[in-house]
């Protein structure tokens, strides 16, 4: 709908630009939000949509790992919590969708530059979810890594995102809460549940790193983005600020530390931790890792099977349609 | 147990495992419906069912008085302890079968359910006062579903038919009667099947008609749920639900 409006406009002159310019800067540096409605730069939006369609595509995608375990899942009540969490998931990607909306693009376009691979998603959920603690480990530890990261936007400079994010916020404490319960469970349990427990946390541990992104040197939207507001930490400050918060958790359930070099660094008033393998990263956000190619597929399998259905919808419209203009007649 | 209690057990079990079954079926299509709106609405349909075994599986658990508890109850029987009546068992299939599934089994539990509301048993009838309201509230989304896949494309409205055509052989049993669930409703605590047959065949055909498709009377074809008789599905849906608690057993999680 915007998107049609900006077309209608008139061509710019650069003087009118250059005020508007200003005027787009003093709310940024004034905390004021920016609105849908209101003039942005193009590379502002372009930069939103980028980043806000990526995390709603990481919503969605992340469905399917936990998803994985929905009919398998250990209890009737674990299988309540887990299903109502995955559809939580589903709701904030729904929500984020339409804040994208909000800045002149549809969600069939977005869901088309997921499918082609021209949009991303959250790198962590192209790793698989093997057993049943992994459903735990997710939750604690990939929804706690989000949380940290969205806490953050709950400050963005875009209006409706920072409003989707404050209402997200709000369900993905309880989404680490279950998680965390589920670890606990298995710490607490039989040694072959605790290795479970340890097992999972492993391997989760530093993709959950990985989610924060590149160190703040290598990164190549966060200038930016942190010029314009729309991120307001940095990733390495997010990240470390994640590890903080966890190692006592990991204490806690009193499981072995996933990385050797994790100390507590007295002088910086942070723990220590060790590198990440960035050439890991890189080889899972460029495709390679071990499950992008079966998330897409899914995610295009689900697409084409529901085509009838939302053909049969449209035509269901149209004929209803006719229908009512034919009675007005 | 005596005989009673025994009778109240096994009624108890059986819509236990109705919903159990189910609303596995239904967390199926958890991100893979076809809209995401979808994903989420079946999701929702699929904890109301959850919620429901649960109820009905500890009340269960309580009469039985042997310490067991809504899992192992859920987790710890074969194909053959399972009651489930059959139509709640069967595979997903596509969208236009699950949703037909859902309507007719809706309209069924909207008047089942409401009956149950008056079982003397109160405990019975506080979870079917909250069941109620939820088949209500299922049936709102699943009737326009069927009217627009119906009326909607030459495709949809062929799928639609299919659904019905492979349905019919499994309703009959809704409305199938065993000695012991008679001795329940004598006793004031179940309902009579039986006499909701004729309502719903009138409100299907009456719905379908609109939409000018046909559905049969309901008949006796296919049963065995009650009595742990399946279609070759169950077990399927049992290794897949019970998988942790049998490699791992007796362990909390
Ligand atoms: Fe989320
Ligand atoms: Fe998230
Ligand atoms: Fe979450």
């Amino acid at each position: 709908m915007d998107n049609d409006k900006n077309e209608e406009r008139p061509a710019m002159q650069p003087q009118d630009e250059a005020a508007l310019l200003d005027e787009f800067e003093r709310k940024i540096k004034a905390e004021e939000k920016i609105e849908p409605t209101d003039w942005m730069p193009e590379a502002y939006r372009k930069n939103l949509i980028r980043q806000m369609s990526q995390h709603a595509h990481s919503e969605v995608i992340g469905m399917q790992p936990e998803g994985n375990w929905i009919s398998r899942s250990p209890s009737l009540r674990r299988k309540a919590v887990l299903l109502a969490k995955v559809q939580d998931e589903g709701g904030h990607g729904l929500y984020l969708y339409s804040a994208t909306e909000t800045l002149g693009i549809s969600r069939s376009e977005m869901i088309e530059a997921l499918q082609t691979g021209k949009a991303k998603y959250a790198s962590i959920f192209n790793y698989p979810t093997l057993t049943w603690a992994d459903v735990g480990a997710i939750g604690w530890l990939v929804d706690g890594a989000a949380i940290v990261n969205q806490i953050s936007l709950q400050r963005t400079s875009y209006g409706p995102y920072s409003r989707a994010m404050i209402r997200i916020c709000k369900e993905e404490s309880f989404h680490q809460r279950q998680g965390y319960e589920i670890m606990y469970q298995l710490a607490k349990g039989t040694p072959e549940q605790k290795q479970m427990a340890q097992d999972s946390m492993n391997r989760f541990w530093w993709p959950s790193l990985m989610m924060f992104g590149p160190h703040d040197s290598e990164s190549a939207h966060s200038g930016q983005s942190m010029k314009w507001k729309i991120k307001r930490q940095s990733n390495d400050e997010l990240r470390q600020k994640f590890i903080d918060q966890t190692v006592p958790q990991i204490e806690v359930l009193g499981l072995e530390m996933p990385d050797p070099e994790i100390k507590w660094n007295e002088e910086r008033g942070h723990y220590d931790s060790g590198e990440i393998n960035w050439e890991e990263f890189y080889q899972v956000i460029n495709g390679s890792g071990p499950c992008n190619h079966q998330r897409i597929k899914h995610h295009v399998k689900a697409h084409e099977d529901g085509e009838w259905v939302r053909e049969a919808v449209r035509a269901y419209r149209a004929k209803q349609q006719a229908k009512s203009e034919e009675n007005a007649a | 147990m005596n005989v009673e209690q025994q009778n109240l057990f096994r009624f108890l079990v059986g819509l236990g495992d109705d919903a159990v079954v189910l609303s596995h079926r239904l967390s199926e299509w958890c991100s893979n419906g076809p809209y995401l709106e979808e994903d989420i609405a079946l999701s929702n349909i699929a904890l109301d069912y959850i919620g429901r075994a649960r109820m009905f599986y500890q009340y269960a658990a309580e009469i039985e008085g042997k310490g067991r508890t809504e899992d192992d109850i859920a987790y710890l029987r074969d194909e053959r302890q399972f009651t489930n009546l059959l139509i709640h068992e069967l595979p997903i299939n596509d969208f236009a079968f699950t949703m037909v599934r859902q309507f007719f089994v809706d309209v069924y539990y909207c008047e089942y359910l409401k009956q149950l509301c008056e079982s003397k048993d109160e405990r019975i009838a506080a979870i079917a006062a909250k069941a109620v309201k939820e088949s209500r509230y299922h049936l709102k989304r699943s009737e326009p579903w069927i009217r627009q896949l119906s009326e909607g494309t030459e495709e949809s409205r062929r799928r639609i038919q299919a659904a019905l055509v492979e349905l019919e052989n499994f309703v009959g049993e809704l409305f199938i009667m065993s000695d012991w669930e008679k001795e329940l409703v004598e006793a004031g605590i179940a309902v009579d099947r039986e006499k909701l047959q004729a309502g719903w065949d009138q409100y299907i055909q009456k719905f379908l008609a609109e939409s000018d498709l046909e559905f049969p009377d309901s008949q006796l074809q296919i049963r065995g749920g009650r009595d742990g008789i399946h279609t070759e599905h169950l077990g399927h849906m049992l290794s897949d639900m019970q998988y942790v608690q049998r490699v791992y057993p007796g362990l909390e999680w």
